[in-house]
């Protein structure tokens, strides 16, 4: 196999970790939802936080997409 | 007309290459971007505080609200000592929110988009925080990474974790902005590039090229949103890292 079909291959395999990211950021949504329906009041001073922890998640998710990224892009 | 994803991120002097100390400096497309983010947030907040009136008007609402977001968050994460760096949180927000709603716009060039300068910020982001966490605490900054009531034995690696994870902090921090409009818009102009492939095959190929054109006004819209949140985070982080330097405790 030459170096670039092993490149494109890659790529698509760093792809899969996206799918983790996306676990991640439906956890914390889900569970910002569950608390929210138990305790409306109390559920805009969380929303914040809420962001952030998304924001965490999805960088980790971001991160594999740069590296297929440079799997596919960089020389 | 070059149409890969790609393109869009070339950097090319405008002003021809200077021989400066032997090094090859010239203005780029980048360097002309960075200046109208400063103009352009220089200017509209000039013109919202220009009537200065107790009961603000529309415009003069929107830069108070600006302000007082970042006022907010500095206050709620940093405490009443810690509104010495609003300055540098309010700098970095509008800087970054600016850089990637400018790059939302066709052939505008996203700051952004390029490692060099998220990771540039990012690096000076933690470097302020290790300087001014040992001008403040002297050598017992290093505190931080000797997490309370740990057993003896395990000390010294939860230490090393803690240090590592500390230098993680300016890799992940830049990554992260850089990752999500870098990818951002090479999907938008791979989608673009459906459309314009799709329509090049005829009647059926205009009818269908819908699909890719809906799709991709979904996705600006989702740049749209990602642009302020990565902005929003990026400040945040920042004050999470700096609350590292004023209060370093496990």
């Amino acid at each position: 196999m030459d170096a670039n079909a092993a490149k494109l291959i890659g790529a698509g395999i760093a792809c899969l970790g996206m799918g983790g990211a996306g676990i991640g950021v439906g956890l914390i949504f889900g569970n910002y939802l569950s608390g929210a329906l138990r305790n409306p009041a109390a559920a805009g001073a969380q929303f914040t936080n809420a962001l952030i922890g998304a924001a965490l998640a999805e960088g980790l998710g971001i991160f594999s997409l740069v590296v297929a990224l440079l799997l596919l892009f960089v020389k | 007309m070059v149409n890969d994803p790609i393109h869009q991120f070339r950097i090319h002097n405008i002003f021809g290459p200077w021989n400066i100390f032997g090094f090859e400096i010239g203005f780029t497309n980048s360097n002309l971007f960075m200046g109208i983010i400063v103009a352009v947030i220089t200017g509209f907040l000039l013109l919202t505080a220009r009537k200065g009136s107790l009961v603000p008007g529309r415009l003069q609402s929107v830069g108070e609200m600006w302000y007082g977001l970042i006022h907010n968050m500095v206050d709620n994460v940093l405490g009443e000592e810690g509104m010495a760096f609003f300055p540098l949180v309010f700098s970095l927000f509008s800087f970054v929110l600016v850089a990637n709603m400018l790059g939302m716009f066709p052939y505008f060039f996203t700051v952004t988009s390029h490692v060099i300068v998220t990771a540039s910020l990012a690096v000076f982001v933690v470097a302020l925080v290790i300087v001014v966490g040992i001008a403040k605490h002297g050598l017992g900054w290093f505190r931080l990474f000797v997490p309370h009531g740990v057993p003896m034995a395990i000390l010294p690696f939860i230490s090393l974790i803690e240090i590592i994870s500390f230098l993680s902090r300016p890799i992940s921090l830049g990554l992260r902005l850089f990752g999500n409009m870098l990818a951002g818009h090479i999907v938008l102009k791979v989608f673009a590039g459906f459309v314009v492939s799709l329509v090049a095959l005829g009647l059926g190929g205009i009818i269908g090229s819908l699909a890719p054109l809906l799709m991709a006004v979904a996705l600006t819209a989702l740049e749209f949103l990602v642009a302020a949140l990565q902005a929003f985070v990026f400040a945040i982080l920042t004050c999470v890292y700096l609350n590292d330097a004023l209060h370093p405790s496990h």
